[in-house]
């Protein structure tokens, strides 16, 4: 019997519109709204630098594939959020080769030795600012104040560490953005909203972020220092991008529900512990790169049951 | 064996201790920050390494089997000792620098590595080439990686400026991470021309 009007196929017959040049599309938006405030604060130099990092991903992912005769995976725009990550993970007072620099790093040792897009084991720009952090401690550290004159200027939390709790900006400063830092972390409210848009379109789970900032919230409360509160830890540093757009990478975060939990509470915790006693002002870029190689080990121990299983059996396989 | 260059060119290219059997990870990784320390490490391990290789060939047909591992740490632990006051003496900046690993060359893999796999097998005369062999093979290795590391990390070979001043130093080549990068990528690098070669 014929059947013209019925199309057999293999499965799946039903297919997700998304693909990683869509969701990578939606995380350079959710990026903009800080990406903007970064250019807002920093100046023209910010947005050179922002342009350089980008250029310097996406060239050293082609120039990679070229090489090794692999397919050019440029067009599906992850090159360009590492590139953009970087770009907000360096001071807008960096020399302009220090983005290519880490752009370099970033996208031919933690992306493509490892096996290019979904192998790499690290978040590609956390490696690539580990990297600059380790290389230039100096330059890398180098704040400037917000606005024109860009004079030199400390980060609430070198403030804090060096207890120094006068000088401390005011939440609403630290807020939106008006405290030195790097370029695109300073502006914890742009970064919240970048975060929800990607919660609300489904590209990323609430989980990694929520844990994230609560753990960090209960543990700042706990540890206690002077001059701060649980909110304000939040709202300074790299925590706010931190939590929405690097520890949530999908190649190097954990693929189970409860493991994602245990990512964001373990990243909330080692931030917490780096900040308060550790030897840098900053914990959230090394907190997320120790959590992001446990993430093996977090998905082994965190396998949901199979479906239907009887305990006794799952617990077998 | 027997043939002596044979013994050599196999210390220095088929089995190199750093690149290819990579054992005596310890010092490699530890101390080649500069081509200077890299070769200073690389000719002490060749001296105890060709004394030591010497002397168990020779002792090898008196040593029981069941004590041959303590025997071999005596004989290679006098060598390493002499090294050391040689390096007191004469080369005082360099023993600083390398510190506790002059006396750590005691429990050097390649060594007692040698030692086991071929000293005790083979007679003096090849050993003293397989010493060389290896010992040539670690001291090269140390010393391309103390070169691309000092380069890199301060810009400078051989303690000499090359790079001027205002060039940015990468620190991270001469701490600890730079030596696995470099090493993993210099043995990326051999790899590749080797399989370029038998393919």
């Amino acid at each position: 019997m014929e059947y013209p009007n019925i199309t057999i196929s293999a499965t799946p017959h039903v297919r997700s519109n998304e693909s990683t040049q869509s969701i990578m599309r939606d995380v350079i938006i959710a990026l903009l709204p800080a990406t903007a405030m970064g250019i807002y604060r920093f100046g023209v130099k910010a947005a050179m630098l922002i342009v350089i990092a980008i250029a310097a991903a996406v060239i050293a992912e082609a120039l990679y594939q070229k090489a090794t005769k692999q397919k050019l995976t440029i067009s599906d725009l992850s090159a360009v959020v590492t590139g953009l990550l970087l770009a907000m993970n360096i001071p807008s007072s960096a020399p302009w080769w220090m983005p290519i620099v880490g752009s370099v790093f970033a996208i031919i040792v933690a992306k493509q030795l490892f096996g290019g897009i979904g192998q790499n084991f690290i978040n590609p720009a956390l490696a690539g600012r580990a990297f600059l952090l380790a290389s230039y401690p100096s330059l890398m550290t180098a704040w400037v104040t917000p606005g024109a004159d860009a004079v030199s200027t400390a980060t609430p939390l070198a403030l804090l560490k060096a207890g120094e709790i006068a000088e401390l900006p005011s939440l609403a400063d630290a807020a939106f953005g008006n405290i030195g830092g790097c370029i695109g972390e300073t502006c914890a409210v742009a970064l919240i909203l970048g975060g929800i848009y990607l919660i609300a379109r489904g590209i990323i789970s609430w989980r990694i972020p929520v844990t994230y900032l609560v753990t960090a919230a209960i543990f700042s409360t706990i540890f206690g220092r002077e001059g701060s509160s649980a909110l304000y830890e939040l709202m300074i540093g790299g925590m706010m991008l931190g939590a929405f757009f690097m520890a949530t990478d999908y190649a190097s975060s954990p693929v189970t529900p409860k493991g994602q939990l245990i990512m964001g509470m373990g990243c909330g915790f080692l931030t917490v512990l780096i900040r308060f006693y550790g030897g840098y002002p900053e914990g959230v870029s090394y907190s997320i790169l120790i959590m992001n190689l446990c993430v093996p080990l977090i998905d082994r121990y965190t396998k949901p049951k199979i479906f239907g299983a009887l305990p006794k059996e799952a617990k077998k396989a | 064996m027997g043939n002596p260059l044979k013994i050599i060119k196999n210390g220095i290219i088929d089995e190199n201790p750093t690149f290819i059997q990579v054992i005596g990870m310890c010092p490699t990784l530890a101390v080649t920050s500069s081509a200077i320390n890299g070769i200073g490490m690389g000719v002490s391990t060749a001296a105890v390494l060709i004394c030591a290789n010497v002397a168990i060939s020779l002792l090898r047909k008196i040593i029981p089997d069941k004590v041959r591992i303590p025997a071999f740490v005596v004989v290679i632990a006098s060598f390493v000792t002499i090294v050391q006051f040689l390096l007191q003496a004469y080369a005082p900046a360099l023993n600083d620098a390398l510190g506790l690993y002059i006396p750590l060359i005691v429990v050097n893999c390649i060594i007692l590595g040698r030692a086991e796999a071929f000293a005790s097998k083979n007679n003096a005369f090849d050993s003293l080439f397989d010493g060389i062999g290896q010992g040539l093979g670690f001291t090269l290795a140390l010393a391309v990686l103390g070169l691309v590391r000092e380069f890199i990390g301060s810009g400078t070979a051989f303690g000499l400026q090359i790079m001027p001043t205002a060039f940015p130093q990468t620190l991270i080549f001469i701490m600890a991470p730079g030596a696995f990068l470099t090493l993993g990528c210099l043995m990326a690098l051999l790899n590749y021309f080797k399989n370029k070669k038998s393919a």
